[in-house]
């Protein structure tokens, strides 16, 4: 992957297809503290400690049209050939968390790219599904919380157009707030 | 900045509309393939480019974008089905953004499929 938001678009999905109401998607990084977090947890049907042993093995899917399941070990390296770490944790019936810790300065780091972008998408084609999506740096922090919006909505789905836009809107003017100069996005 | 005062006002032109909507049954789907071999391949900007080509032409109450999983042909992503209502669906394959203007136009539009991006002319 040649960003890591799309590693998280991909992780997400296994979120979708576990079947969550709730998904909260967390992007925490520090300059100062050289690291990068990025956290997906669902309260989706879980899984059993023998299948999270599973997932990581790249030779290992329920699908059936293919032999391999490669998002999980994908998102894992990245995580890992920064010197960094990877965890899931998953119990039947209540949810699964999946956390990649980065080395952010190390030479192997991909970029974060575009996850404002990942986010839209899972909301505009997940329209049914809740998405909490927090960004933190060390000048500061932001939440959009999907519920949040459908309360003021009352009825009108998330992917009508103009929420959409509404959406990315105000995820861009955020993310400008709490990312200094440069690397935008 | 975005305030949820500007969502509600969002919120009551949906309404408004939402009868047009809801009354399509004729609407085409654009369905991406995005799992990991999609996306590895490229399929988001691919997604974008048919959101942004579909709006610009103001037919996002005609033709819905969505995203769908692998469907076992992971060589030939990123992969774009297209399904209108009466027609057979048809797949095109290592779609690029830049050949999504055509595909909205030719196919969306005035229904000639682009037949030179499916799948039928790159394994035959």
């Amino acid at each position: 992957m040649r960003e890591l938001s799309l590693n998280v678009m991909d992780v997400a999905q296994n979120s979708v297809r576990a079947q969550a109401d709730l998904v909260r998607i967390s992007v925490e990084e520090s300059d100062r503290e050289d690291f990068l977090r990025i956290t997906i947890a669902d309260d989706g049907c879980g899984m059993t400690e023998e299948q999270v042993q599973q997932v990581i093995d790249p030779f290992f899917t329920t699908r059936t049209t293919r032999k391999v399941g490669l998002g999980v070990p994908l998102f894992k390296l990245s995580a890992e050939q920064t010197g960094g770490s990877f965890d899931i944790r998953s119990q039947k019936g209540v949810g699964t968390t999946t956390t990649a810790t980065y080395v952010k300065s190390h030479v192997d780091m991909t970029p974060l790219g575009d996850i404002n972008s990942t986010v839209e998408i899972l909301i505009r084609c997940n329209p049914g599904i809740d998405f909490v999506f927090t960004r933190s740096t060390d000048l500061g922090s932001f939440t959009l919380d999907t519920r949040e919006l459908r309360e003021v909505l009352e009825g009108v789905s998330l992917d009508t157009p103009d929420v959409l836009e509404w959406i990315r809107a105000y995820l861009t003017e955020q993310t400008q707030s709490i990312i200094g100069g440069a690397d935008i996005p | 900045m975005k305030s949820l005062a500007e969502l509600k006002a969002i919120r009551d032109k949906a309404r408004a509309e939402l009868d047009l909507r809801k009354e399509n049954p004729n609407a085409a789907r654009v369905l991406v393939g995005m799992a990991t071999c999609g996306i590895a391949a490229g399929a988001r900007p691919v997604l974008n480019a048919f959101v942004e080509e579909i709006a610009k032409r103001g037919l996002t109450n005609d033709i819905t974008v969505t995203q769908t999983g692998c469907i076992g042909i992971c060589q030939y992503e990123p992969v774009v089905e297209i399904e209108i209502p009466g027609q057979e669906k048809v797949t095109y394959v290592k779609v690029a953004p830049e050949m999504v203007s055509k595909i909205v136009n030719d196919h969306l539009v005035n229904k000639n499929v682009v037949t030179e991006y499916t799948i039928g002319a790159l394994t035959n």
